[in-house]
């Protein structure tokens, strides 16, 4: 039985907990009064956000001083495949929202899975992880972590709700603390930024600065920067005069193919060169640069693809507006541009607490759940955000910081993925508003409308905290 | 210890390098750019749609058949409503406070979703309504006008063809996309048929509110505004007056009359009657319940919608069959006392002399000479059986354009009907029917429908000697070219030179003053006019009276059919009808001596005779 040290409770973080709920309901109740002001009725988003608060509250008093600690290791794998099997009902069974299947109504009440299989994901990851002879560099330990964080994104995907499927490629930083190649975190920022890439410019662009990339990259694998220089740069500024050269009628044969297809090949052609020579002298590194460079070629001409087949419509206007490829205040365009009007009339201090026009009279869609960072932005202006942003750093790095410490595996793993979902959730939310990301609906933790939001938070941390107070005997 | 401790502040300073980007965009938001805070206090965008004027439609000479006027929306906004007098305001537009009360309450009801929204409170009031509320707006917060375009008629002439427009409903939009609630699309006629050019693009003006909600200035001078582009004028190939005119001759008779230009397809008139009155179509809503229940259908456009038997002026396709398969010679005769009798079977005729050649057999139309045309061309040993001659028969017959869709730019055109080989296997049991098994295709009866465009359309291929183009009612302009395939022509496949005789026995019909021939009454002064007439036999009644024309014989202007549903006689109603039509077209007023014709027209009260289902 491990022994409780109550005195070991970190009070900063239940202080910044409760900072962060109390601001919540402020802004809930500023963003969802009527002209009449307060009424006490469950009809009013602030009475029911009131509810939800409080049956929080009992929650976290439970697992901090009823529920023992040693349930969660135990129930992980049954805890895991309850939640999966409801992702998955609720995609058949569920209410729809907004376009996604993804709550149960229980009466008034709506429950919202994704929220809770967070907490049991996290659970079964520290439990896994933290086994004695784990290891990323074992195969089979590495997919089976894949398959415990694919899964939920699968069933959350089949509910067509996007945005807290992203949030599970969080999980991913938790496996690159754990041992997992950082490799894996840097070609899907990679991924990422040649689809913008190619997409804002063209392929064409996405290509030169691929071969460039790779070509220096290459250079000072081999130890010849110089080398890799020399040859490299040449090439891609000839390359970028080839759309010019094509417009030359004596030089007509060149508008047979696309610039791209110019640049693949021969780009293309170099690196199977390339990669031919590595097998030869047995070259590992120039072996997997190429073969990136190969599989960066395809992805480029695969964004295109993924772009007009895979995503669905509205995801695919969401991305062109905030690229700025298309614009279009008018559709769906129109929460970003809302919502920045309403964070930036905030100004340096805000119009004050039920001071904002733009969050209550309705032109921000959404606003006391999603947009809720609106209508902080409005009426407690660059103070306010700034402020809620480092509330959220300290919590995230405290976390972070605690989980270190931590003797315990199990409890170090565990707090990482509770510090590692706050994350994701307001670096997502965050940046949706001010028009970092295309607009993905996933609450703000802790200061976002919704029960399913708050509870899932809630339950998340205080476990945590529980851990944190238990001191393990050995 | 465990392994990868390092990993922590790589994370963490990640983590910080991310929050550092985000509060810089904030303080580039809330602080640096002004943009986002045009006015200190509050700034609100707010998009006025400017709906654009729909296109016009016109005649073939330039009449404005179908023009737009202004009338007058109310909006409110139901969040910026103060209390006023609702009697006052109910005396401008002429409504019940109780109208009034009922919507408030609604609004109350819905206030959550409405939020901040301007709706329509009442739609298409007049200009002196307008008028009068915008001289007391004041004492009316939350209430404006927006002007909005309808229709209206400056010419009284087809209403079923110009169609009406009305109000996209939420099916609609559901199919339609690219439309919003709000927006008007055609429904019927060239009004549904032209759309995309009578349409338009819609615009905008974005205003910027105050703290107060009112609308203060335009954001940035109207930089971001979009105009609205005016639909696209649509000329029609129908001519005003023409069609005017056919309408009042077909006033109180069921049926249509269709006239078409054989040397380009354009349809000069295409009357369907009983039809819409254009008075009804700008206010359809209103009229549709009784248009809809009108026991004789206006709403139904009979000249493309209703196949019935041609009668006797589908012997002329056949004496064109028989002339084209050699079974037939202008100076064949055939005998014929009081019609056609093998074994048991007969088809009677009138009494005429005996025996007659093709031009006579078409002059008095003699139904036992049709006989023996169809069954020689049938039975023609050179085809075996005869069902394969029957497929011949049908081939040529689809070539005329009967039994499919001619592909005109009319909504809903039927293809009528022509029997199948199948259809006549079901009927006698397979490959035991002979000729005389369907002798009444002969003289246009039995199993064979078409629509009176398909005769109109017959009537053009003879006037042109042996083709046709599909017939348009969309004028072909530099600004809204015509489709393509209204330019080709379409032969049939019977020989330009076997047509002559058939129009000379058309002229004989309307023109032979030695006795016999069934068309004397349209003849026309001073023009020589082709014609054949048609008493088409039917289950529900007395005969159809059809009458086709075209004149004048040597370059036709016009062809003409008429169908007058329970008419009697070709000679009855279709051809006085079809000829005077012809006549005002070409000449542009009707002569002395017709004149009583003409008001015996006008008179003429059919519509008893019409059988209707009782609802």
């Amino acid at each position: 039985m491990p022994e409780v040290n109550y005195k070991k409770l970190d009070w900063v973080v239940v202080g910044l907990y409760l900072l962060l709920v109390v601001f919540g309901w402020m802004n809930i109740f500023s963003s969802s009064v009527g002209e009449g002001g307060f009424v006490f009725s469950i009809k009013e988003k602030y009475v029911m956000d009131l509810i939800w608060v409080g049956s929080a509250l009992v929650l976290a008093i439970l697992i901090l001083f009823i529920i023992p600690s040693r349930v969660y290791p135990a129930i992980s794998w049954p805890f895991y495949g309850l939640m999966v099997l409801m992702l998955v009902a609720v995609a058949f069974v569920g209410v729809e929202v907004n376009g996604s299947k993804s709550w149960f109504a229980i009466g008034p009440f709506r429950l919202q899975p994704a929220e809770f299989s967070k907490i049991a994901t996290a659970i079964l990851l520290a439990q896994l992880m933290s086994k004695y002879e784990f290891k990323f560099s074992n195969p089979k330990d590495f997919i089976r972590i894949l398959t415990v964080i694919g899964v939920p994104i699968l069933a959350i995907l089949l509910e067509k709700e996007t945005g807290s499927a992203l949030v599970y490629l969080g999980f991913l930083i938790v496996c690159y603390r754990e041992g997992m190649t950082g490799w894996i975190l840097v070609t899907g920022l990679l991924a990422i930024l040649f689809f913008i890439l190619t997409l804002v410019f063209s392929p064409f662009v996405a290509i030169l600065v691929l071969a460039g990339l790779f070509g220096i990259s290459a250079g000072f694998y081999q130890r010849k920067p110089l080398l890799g220089a020399a040859i490299t740069v040449p090439v891609i500024v000839l390359l970028a005069f080839l759309p010019r050269l094509m417009r030359l009628e004596s030089l007509a044969f060149l508008t047979r193919f696309e610039p791209e297809v110019w640049a693949a090949m021969l780009t293309g052609v170099t690196a199977l060169v390339l990669t031919a020579l590595a097998f030869l002298h047995r070259n590992r590194q120039l072996r997997n640069l190429m073969l990136g460079f190969l599989l960066g070629l395809a992805l480029i001409f695969s964004v295109e693809l993924v772009f007009e087949k895979v995503l669905k419509e509205h995801q695919r206007a969401r991305i062109e507006v905030l690229l700025g490829i298309k614009e279009d205040p008018m559709g769906v365009g129109y929460n970003v541009h809302q919502s920045l009007v309403a964070i930036g009339s905030g100004g340096l201090a805000g119009k004050g607490f039920l001071g904002g026009t733009q969050t209550r009279f309705d032109f921000v869609p959404e606003q006391s759940t999603d947009f809720i960072f609106c209508t902080i932005g409005e009426e407690w202006g660059f103070l306010g955000t700034l402020g809620i942003l480092i509330v959220y750093l300290i919590l995230i790095l405290r976390l972070i910081g605690s989980a270190e410490k931590q003797k315990d595996a199990f409890v170090r793993i565990y707090g990482w993925c509770v510090a590692v979902c706050l994350l994701m959730h307001v670096v997502i939310n965050i940046c949706m508003t001010i028009g970092l990301m295309p607009v993905i609906g996933i609450p703000l933790p802790l200061l976002s409308y919704g029960g399913s939001s708050l509870w899932a938070f809630t339950i998340l941390l205080f476990i945590y905290l529980r851990l944190d107070m238990e001191k393990k005997s050995y | 210890m465990s392994p990868f401790q390092s990993r922590r502040s790589i994370v963490a300073s990640a983590i910080i390098l991310v929050f550092a980007v985000i509060a810089f965009r904030l303080f580039q938001v809330q602080i640096l750019d002004k943009e986002y805070r045009v006015t200190a206090e509050n700034n609100a965008l707010k998009y006025e749609t400017i709906y654009p004027a729909r296109g016009r439609i016109l005649d073939r000479n330039g009449q404005v058949l179908v023009d737009n006027k202004i009338t007058y929306d109310i909006m409110v906004t139901p969040y910026d409503v103060q209390p006023f007098d609702t009697v006052a305001f109910c005396r401008i537009f002429d409504l019940d406070t109780s109208f009034v009360h009922e919507k408030f309450r609604e609004y109350r009801l819905y206030r959550r979703k409405i939020g901040y929204q301007t709706l329509v409170f009442k739609r298409q009031v007049t200009g002196e309504q307008y008028n009068m509320f915008i001289e007391k707006s004041f004492l009316f917060p939350g209430f404006t006008g927006v002007p909005r375009t309808s229709r209206t008629y400056p010419f009284n002439a087809g209403g079923n063809l110009l169609g009406y427009i009305s109000e996209v409903d939420a099916a609609y939009i559901k199919e339609h996309p690219d439309y919003r609630s709000g927006d008007y699309v055609g429904k019927t006629g060239m009004e549904e048929a032209y759309e995309p050019l009578l349409r338009g693009e819609k615009g905008y003006s974005i205003y910027l509110r105050d703290a107060h909600n009112r609308i203060k200035e335009r954001y940035r001078d109207g930089e971001y505004d979009k105009t609205a582009t005016a639909g696209v004028d649509v000329t029609t190939t129908i001519d005003g007056v023409l069609q005017a005119y056919g309408e009042r001759l077909m006033k109180n008779k069921v049926g249509s009359l269709v006239a078409i230009e054989p040397a380009t397809g354009e349809i000069l008139t295409m009357v369907s009657s009983p039809g819409i009155d254009v008075s009804q179509l700008s206010d359809i809503s209103k009229y549709y319940r009784e248009l809809v229940n009108d026991p004789y259908k206006p709403m139904y456009n009979r000249a493309v919608m209703s196949p019935q038997p041609p009668g006797s002026v589908f012997k002329l396709v056949n004496g064109l069959i028989g002339l084209q398969e050699g079974v037939l010679t202008p100076s064949t005769m055939y005998g014929c006392h009081r019609g056609y009798v093998v074994g048991n079977l007969r088809v009677g005729c009138h009494g005429h002399p005996s025996p007659i050649n093709l031009y006579q057999s078409i002059m008095m139309s003699c139904n036992a000479y049709y006989c023996y045309v169809f069954r020689s061309i049938l039975d023609n040993p050179k085809y075996g059986s005869v069902q394969e001659g029957f497929e011949r028969w049908k081939q040529y017959t689809e070539s005329f354009g009967f039994g499919r869709k001619l592909e005109t730019d009319i909504p809903g055109e039927k293809a009528g009907t022509m029997p199948t080989s199948e259809r006549y296997d079901r009927l006698h049991g397979k490959g035991r029917w002979k000729s005389i098994s369907i002798i009444s295709l002969s003289i246009g009866q039995g199993e064979i429908g078409c629509t009176p465009l398909h005769l109109a359309n017959l009537a053009a291929t003879i006037a042109n000697r042996g083709f046709f183009y599909t017939p348009h009612l969309q004028k072909d302009t530099p600004e809204s070219p015509i489709d393509p395939r209204f330019k080709e022509r379409h032969y049939t496949m019977v020989d330009t030179t076997h047509f002559r005789d058939i129009v000379q026995g058309m002229e004989l019909a309307i023109n032979y003053t030695g006795g016999g021939a069934t068309a004397t009454i349209a003849r026309i002064p001073g023009v020589i006019a082709c014609g054949k007439t048609g008493t088409a036999q039917n289950p529900h009644g007395d005969d159809h009276s059809v009458f086709i024309t075209f004149a004048p014989k040597d370059d036709p202007k016009i062809a003409v059919v008429a169908y007058v549903e329970n008419g009697g006689f070709g000679a009855t109603w279709a051809a006085p009808i079809a000829s005077l039509l012809v006549e005002k077209y070409l000449k542009g007023d009707i002569s002395p001596e017709r004149k009583a014709l003409e008001q015996r027209v006008f008179d003429g009260n059919l519509l008893h005779k019409v059988k209707i289902k009782k609802k």
